[in-house]
This record gives structure tokens, sequence and C-alpha cells, in this order.
């Protein structure tokens, strides 16, 4: 009796609190510009810029300002089309991109673009993206692309380990080994959650032997590294590489080329070593909410991406962009470019999201036991 | 108790509507069910029918028996409750002798500081935790460099032991201490003088008083307190997150990579079955507990 009573207050106070609760859903209705496959689609890039003016904001989500440069990027593109930009969750993975835009739906704070992992958008194409073809689709390669352009690739990165000009040069992976190096070895991420991680374990399985359809050698390796005192359980940021925590990194090349230059600023050097035979890469995506609050700020994002501009901070940055070819062949890759990834036009060789899941399942059970407990 | 409350407020109401008048009493036990309802029985109950789902989202016991038979489930189990058992035992007994200095201290300034600091500190966890460690004996840490310059040889100059079990373990205990002093000092203070003064004029020694008296006495309160203890560091995420950023060998971590791998196999069914084997593990650590509270309010009544 007693009990039913409190229930029935509980109730009803829940309800009016819910009620009470202002409701921040937009009420924009579905316009061309939520549907428009492409700039044309929009009525132009004209129509699309006075409708992103219109909507006055850009949401996008874990990418952060010096992942590849991104945060040049940004800034360009908010200074162009004088809008606002909310960048959440900036060390959000990928599958945290997902999760933010299924939790948000409906509201204005929904991320309208995406720079997700091909292993997660695979899951996500037909659910989560709107598809949309940039102005240049026909100068990305077929194998870059979804095919109705749910997903694009944008950038792809090159692994490798860099470390600091104090300690002795690396010539080999088991250079890592040496008593030198002691707890100062660290990854970017947790190989099990992240893609640079486990793309960094690709790295050494395949200088090591192993290939993207064995991870073990790298497991056996990194263990060694454990052992030996040398691995520590930490993530590598600017802060930790800044301070010293971390001398030893393996990541994209994209993240530490700017490292590379703050240290030269103060007249330090780090550096980079690649195994030999051991170039790997990882494609990003680039997507479009298929519930972006901002719909034509995001398509307009989209283009801007694909400008020779952007396309060259991110080269400059260490990153490969999708178009580089394209960039080199038409003269517009600039200098820094070309010094940083080179006037290669292949890309780097990347695991397919099968092969990153078939590794995965290894490393559940393998990683926290090769580095878990000391 | 509740009913004494009841005829007392609705004495003091006069007239109004007779719902209100009835229901007066419970207005205030409001905020408490609509907090403990969005924050504890609303997850809760989601958790449960999420480990009972596919990766489509319909019934079935698949994932959750996938999880249950993972041997990363396994370890990560066992890891987690060695931990918290280590720190719950290290953290209860020497909060224990942290409680008795206190409490057999004088009244005064000192005794309040010292409780206000356990209120403080036994709070004092996560990310702030981590950095203050991570400042002491980190790589670079104060306390690591000096030993780095004079004692080079010692484990305390290589900072790696905190990036594992070991450091867990210590900064767990950290604030283990704190909540243990919090959580048992009022059995202290249950504890009579008169009991003291009875042992001495019968000629008992001070340890034979401890041993047939003050140990029986707070013994109970001191496994319930440990209980607690261990329930605190089995559901600690924030400071395991924030000083292992790589390897995910405690159910907590798990649980979150679970929800955010970017390398595929993200899904919340396993994310929930691990939570549920969570839930399950405190529901019997509580049972326990409250069984244990039970034989100590039997002393705590004389108050």
């Amino acid at each position: 009796m007693k009990f039913s009573k409190l229930a029935k207050v509980a109730v009803v106070a829940t309800v009016s609190v819910a009620l009470a609760i202002p409701s921040y859903t937009t009420a924009t209705a579905a316009s061309k510009f939520d549907t428009a496959k492409s700039a044309a689609e929009a009525g132009g890039m004209a129509a699309l810029r006075s409708q992103c003016k219109k909507e006055g904001q850009i949401n996008i989500i874990a990418t952060p300002d010096d992942w590849a440069n991104y945060g040049a990027i940004k800034k360009a593109f908010v200074a162009k089309y004088g809008i606002k930009m909310d960048s959440a969750d900036e060390e959000g993975s990928s599958q945290d991109e997902i999760n933010a835009a299924d939790r948000l739906k409906g509201t204005n704070r929904s991320p309208d673009v995406f720079d997700i992992g091909t292993s997660v958008a695979v899951k996500y194409t037909t659910t989560h993206f709107a598809p949309y073809k940039v102005q240049v689709w026909q100068s990305i390669p077929a194998s870059n692309k979804n095919a109705d352009g749910y997903t694009t690739n944008n950038y792809t990165g090159t692994m490798s380990i860099w470390y600091s000009g104090d300690l002795p040069t690396i010539n080999s992976l088991d250079d890592l080994l040496k008593p030198e190096f002691k707890g100062k070895v660290a990854l970017n991420g947790d190989p099990q959650g992240s893609n640079a991680a486990l793309s960094g374990l690709f790295m050494v399985s395949i200088a090591k032997g192993g290939s993207f359809d064995n991870i073990q050698p790298a497991v056996d390796f990194f263990k060694k590294l454990k052992a030996a005192g040398n691995f520590i359980n930490v993530n590598p940021t600017a802060a930790t590489i800044a301070s010293g925590q971390t001398p030893v990194v393996i990541d994209w090349t994209y993240n530490q080329v700017g490292a590379a230059e703050k240290f030269k600023a103060v007249g330090k050097v780090w550096k980079s070593f690649i195994p030999k035979n051991a170039i790997v890469g990882s494609f990003y995506n680039a997507a479009i909410s298929a519930w972006a609050p901002h719909p034509a700020c995001a398509r307009l994002w989209m283009e801007f991406i694909y400008t020779p501009y952007a396309q060259n901070v991110w080269a400059a940055a260490g990153a490969s962009p999708v178009l580089w070819p394209v960039l080199l062949k038409r003269n517009q890759a600039s200098e820094d470019g070309k010094a940083s990834v080179g006037s290669g036009r292949a890309f780097a060789a990347s695991a397919t999201a099968a092969q990153q899941l078939k590794a995965r399942d290894v490393l559940k059970t393998a990683w926290p036991a090769a580095v878990g407990t000391n | 108790m509740a009913n004494s409350l009841k005829t007392e407020a609705s004495s003091h109401l006069g007239t109004g509507s007779r719902f209100l008048k009835r229901n007066s009493s419970y207005i205030g036990v409001l905020p408490f069910l609509l907090v403990t309802g969005l924050f504890l029985i609303y997850p809760t109950i989601y958790v449960i029918f999420g480990a009972f789902r596919d990766l489509e989202g319909k019934p079935s016991t698949v994932i959750l028996k996938k999880t249950f038979l993972d041997e990363a489930t396994r370890r990560a189990f066992k890891n987690t409750i060695e931990l918290s058992l280590k720190t719950a035992i290290l953290g209860a007994i020497l909060g224990a002798l942290v409680t008795w200095a206190i409490a057999s201290g004088k009244e005064g300034i000192f005794k309040k500081f010292s409780l206000s600091l356990s209120g403080v500190l036994s709070q004092f966890g996560g990310v702030m935790l981590t950095f203050a460690f991570l400042a002491t004996f980190g790589f670079n840490g104060l306390v690591s460099s000096y030993f780095l310059k004079h004692f080079p040889d010692s484990p305390i100059s290589q900072s790696t032991w905190l990036y594992g079990m070991n450091g867990l373990t210590v900064v767990y205990t950290f604030f283990q201490i704190p909540l243990m002093v919090l959580v048992f000092f009022p059995s202290f203070e249950n504890i009579k003088k008169e009991w003291r003064e009875a042992s001495d004029a019968l000629g008992g020694k001070p340890s034979e008083y401890w041993f047939r008296v003050g140990i029986p006495v707070l013994m109970p309160s001191f496994l319930g307190s440990t209980l607690l203890l261990f329930s605190n560091s089995f559901s600690a995420y924030a400071t395991a997150a924030s000083l292992i950023t790589n390897g995910t060998f405690l159910t907590p971590l798990q649980i979150a990579d679970s929800l955010s791998s970017e390398v595929g196999g993200a899904n919340a069914a396993t994310a929930s079955s691990l939570s549920l084997f969570m839930v399950i593990v405190v529901i019997i650590v509580m049972t326990i507990y409250t069984l244990i509270r039970r034989r100590v309010s039997k002393w705590e009544v004389t108050k």
C-alpha cells in the first residue's frame, strides 16, 4: 500500500519533469538540402553557401587540431563561410562518432560530418550516412569511394616510429629492445580500440614476417618489449611528447610531422623510422550524417575538404590525401606536401575491415596478456 | 516512524486537498526517487535487457554466453576482483589504524580536520588522482626524477611499475584509506568508555580488552566496511582509464572498449553482458554486507 502510493507519486513527478524539460529539437522541415546527393541537386555551390550561412553552424566530431593538421582546415572553413563550428569529443574514436550521432539524433548538437575509420564505417553505411558525391567525384578512384557516395576516402597515412634525437639511432625494430629504450616506447592507443594503434601492430607484424592476416608476430614483439620494461602503457599526446614522457612513439606520420616542427623550433630533433617493407596505411572516410542538423554546411564541408587547398594541408602534415596523384598530375601539389609525403602516386597498403576484425579477435585475449599486467 | 511523521505533517497543514494532505510527507523523498530512478534503476534495467540481446537487438543469449565463455572476460574479471580485494584489505587495515589514531586522540580541531580531510580525500579519485601520481612517480615525476638522479638502480626511478596492476593497487589504496576512515569512524565512536573502565577495574590488560571486547565489537563493522571498499574499487573506472591508456585488463575498461572500439567489434550487447556480470558480483557483495550490518546494528542501538 505504502509502496504503491510512493510509486504513484514518483510517476507523476517523472512525467511532470519530463514535460518541463525544454525541448531543444529543431523544427526545420526536410528540405532539398537534406537529401541533395550533389552540389547540383542542392541548386549549385552558391545555393549551398547561402543556405549554410543561414544555418550558421557546423558540428564536427573527433577531429583534434593536431590530427593531420585538421586545425588549419577547420579554421580556414570557418573563416571562408563565416559560420560557427562546434568541434566535439576531439579525442573520441570512430565508434564514439556514431554513438554521439545516435544519442543526439534530432537535436542541434548532433554531428553533421564524420571522419571515420573504415571498419566502423562499413557497419553503418546505409543507416547513418547521407549519400553525397563531391564535385571532384570523377577524379577519385573507384576503390576509394562507396559507389553511391555514402562514404569517400579522404586521406591515409604511413605508420612509423618517431623518436627523440637524444636517443641512439634506430636501424631495426629490435633496437627498441635495447636497454637504452627502457620505459620509453609508447603506442598511439589501445590496438583493440584504436585504428592507429592496430595499424602500428600491423606494421610491426609485417616487419617481423607476419601479415595483415597474422598479427601474432606483433603480439610476440610487444610482449618482449614489455618484458624488457621498454613498453609503457601510456597513450602519447602532444603533451607527453613535449614533456619527454614518451620519447618513442608509434603513430601515423601525419600526427607527428607537427611535433617534429615544434622540436625543431627549440633546437631538438624528432625523427622517424619505418621498418623495411612494412609500409602500412589506413584510409579514413568522410561522410555526412543522415540526420545532419546543418545539411547545407555539411555538404559544403565535404566540398571543402576535397579542394586542392585542404588536400595540400593534409599532405603538408604528412597525410596522403586521396587526390594526391591528381594534384601531382595537375601541378597543384604544394612543395610542403611533396616534402612530407613525397611525389609517389601509390598509397600505402592497408588492412581490410575483415582483417581488422580478425586481428581484434586475437588481440582481445592476447593483447592484455602481452602488455597488461606487470 | 513514517506514520508518526505523516500525522504530524497533516495536522500542521489543516485544510487543503486530501491528496496533498495524505501524501505531503512523501514530497521530500521525490528528488531521491527521481535520481535513483533515472541514474540507478533505469540503467540497471537497461543493462539487464541489453545483455539478453544479439547484435541486431533481438532477444537472445548468444552474446551473453559468448562473453561469459570468453577468456578475455575471465582474465579481466580475475584482475578486477584481485585488485579490488587487495586494495579493500589494504585500505581497510591501514584505514582502521588511522581511525584508531583519530578516535583515541583528543577532541578538538585536529580531529575535526582529519575527518573533513578524509571526506575530501575519499572523493579524490579519477583524473586528478592519476595526475597527482603521474606528477610524483610518473616519468619525469618529482620523486622518480630525484631517485633517477641519486639512486638510478632503485625501482622507483623506473616509472613502469605505475602503469600496471602494482600502480593501480597503490593508487586505489590512496582513496580507499580515507573512505575507510569515513565509514569506520562511527563504529569507533560507539565503543563506550565504560567498557574499557570495566575491563581495567576487573584487572584486564589493554591487550585483553582489545582481544575480548574491542575487536569482537568492531569486527562486523570492519568486515562490512571492507566489503564497501571492495565494491568501491570494483566499480572504479575513471582512475584506471586515465592511468592505463593501453591494455584493457580490467572489466570496466573492457566495457568502455566494447562500446567505442573503432576497429570493429564494438557492440552494446557485449558491454551490457559485462555490466550484468558486474551487477551480479555487486549484488552478492551487498547481500553479505546487509547481513553483516544487522549484526553491527546490535551494538549501535545502544547509542
